[in-house]
């Protein structure tokens, strides 16, 4: 792999950019790998990466029916932020937190990674009070967070309506100045590229349509190629995870629903932190383009069609609408939907199952941008040791089955 | 928008009236004493999650505030069939039957 450098770009100005090697190879399939990955998204080629660059395992084929990086990692809001309630989930989201803080460095690849802060607002007091915890939690887990009051916000967010008269008015907010955005596309092709320099296969436009075992155990997965051979294979399908579970008669304690998010035309800087609310279900940042990423909340029925219902994206502009009345008369360029894996306790699942050599990452629901580069190291820990990473261990598959839940529900900030 | 024809109200109203309330045909334990930890984290928890025809219960919560059943399909959002609580679906999925 060629890195990439201001002298690399000089050099190859000398040649009008005509003979930049290209960023990663289109093998065909090897009748054999040590791991089988299926699904391209960030957290499956991050959990490639990881594999190889940690743990030596470098025959590894990341399987995608589609192109990488064209689900769920192509269709967030790029929202980067480790202030979550819970230990369990504020250590692995902290963990993931300081990958990111050097991913750009470790990937050589600029993953645009802006920690421009993250403002969760409370509109009443018991948002207030809620903030207080969690922030004092967040606190106690070595995680930044202040309690802001209203002109704290005011001064950290002009464009906000943080008047008296407001429909939603603004008591005060959770800051976390560590949290920001990142470019979501430059994430998945950094660890492509960085995967595939280390000898990782990724085999686009390849669909798993079975897995099969032998004796009990997992031996390889059939698809639309052919039949690939692998004693252990590790699921990162996100929304489409039960209908892999079902390949092995297993059922997952997930329910897939649509998740709607929308960017306006490009605009002037206006934004230039993120801003989430939970209570009013929208949250909106602008990229560097200019244009307003704005998120909403889940559809409440399940669904596989990548598209949203109209009353949920009318309900979040409305609230947008109204928190920040100067952006009423811009005009939205594109609207669209991902299919997200949730879970009864909003926490995900990245665990061993009862079948060997099958592992689940799934279940992140609404929020697993933030976590890719965390859920691929402590994930491909836990597929080469065979045995889950410290971190990763409470969010075993079993806990629906011992009752030791962790229970995110709104209880991070979360708009779900 | 989804049109949802509610069984008791007898007329298609917005899918704004309506709650999802999850999968339909869920049968409550019996005899929840008699549960082993992993029959009740079935029973809580796990799920179909099809991608097809999916049976699931709604509620009429702006409207006659009843639960009743939709069979629907969960790629193309077409709605097959409403019925009420009790009834059995007339539209299942082939391998449901097998």
């Amino acid at each position: 792999m060629s890195r990439y450098s201001v002298f690399s770009l000089f050099k190859h100005a000398l040649s009008h950019h005509e003979n930049w090697q290209k960023v990663w190879r289109n093998p065909t399939p090897k009748d054999v790998y040590d791991v089988v990955i299926i699904g391209g998204g960030g957290h499956g080629l991050a959990t490639a990466y990881y594999l190889a660059k940690e743990h030596g395992i470098t025959n590894v084929a990341v399987v995608e029916k589609g192109y990488l990086g064209g689900g769920n990692t192509a269709r967030n809001t790029t929202i980067v932020r480790s202030n979550y309630l819970w230990d369990e989930a504020a250590h692995l989201f902290e963990h993931s937190m300081k990958l990111w803080e050097g991913l750009s460095q470790d990937l050589n690849y600029n993953v645009m990674f802006s920690q421009r802060g993250v403002l969760n607002l409370g509109h009443n007091l018991q948002d207030m009070r809620d903030i207080e915890r969690r922030v004092s939690a967040n606190r106690l887990n070595g995680i930044d967070g202040e309690v802001l009051n209203a002109k704290q916000v005011k001064d950290i967010c002009p464009l906000l309506d943080c008047s008296a008269s407001a429909r939603y008015p603004v008591l005060g907010a959770s800051w976390q100045a560590r949290g920001g955005v990142a470019r979501h596309d430059a994430v998945a092709w950094g660890f492509a590229r960085g995967a595939d320099a280390l000898g990782v296969d990724l085999l686009q436009q390849t669909e798993v349509i079975g897995i099969r075992r032998h004796e009990g155990a997992v031996c390889g997965v059939e698809t639309n190629r052919g039949f690939i051979a692998a004693k252990k294979v590790a699921c990162v399908t996100a929304g489409s995870s039960s209908l892999l579970a079902k390949m092995v008669g297993m059922e997952l304690p997930i329910e897939s629903h649509p998740l709607q998010a929308c960017v306006s035309e490009p605009i002037k800087p206006i934004l230039d932190t993120v801003v989430m609310s939970n209570a009013v279900h929208g949250y909106m940042s602008q990229s560097d383009k200019g244009d307003l990423v704005i998120g909403a909340g889940i559809d409440g029925y399940t669904g596989y069609g990548q598209r949203g219902s109209f009353p949920v994206i009318e309900h979040t502009l409305a609230a947008i609408c109204e928190m920040f009345p100067d952006v009423r008369r811009v005009r939205m360029n594109r609207a669209w939907g991902g299919i997200v894996d949730t879970t009864p306790d909003a926490s995900p699942i990245i665990s061993k199952t009862h079948i060997p050599g099958l592992y689940f990452n799934c279940g992140w629901g609404t929020g697993g941008f933030k976590a890719t580069p965390g859920s691929g190291n402590v994930f491909a820990h836990t597929i080469a040791k065979d045995e889950p990473h410290p971190l990763a261990k409470p969010f075993s598959i079993d806990r629906f089955h011992s009752g030791h839940l962790i229970d995110e529900h709104g209880a991070a900030g979360v708009a779900h | 928008m989804l049109h949802l024809f509610c069984p008791y109200c007898q007329e298609h109203r917005e899918e704004d009236e309506f709650h999802y309330r999850g999968q339909a045909h869920i049968v409550r334990p019996k005899d929840p004493d008699a549960l082993s930890d992993k029959e009740w984290g079935d029973y809580l928890f796990f799920r179909k999650n099809p991608k097809g025809i999916h049976h699931e219960m709604w509620y009429h919560v702006s409207g006659c505030r009843r639960f009743f059943n939709v069979t629907r399909n969960t790629v193309t959002y077409d709605i097959y069939e409403t019925y009420k609580i009790g009834e059995m679906p007339a539209v299942t999925d082939k391998e449901e039957t097998e």
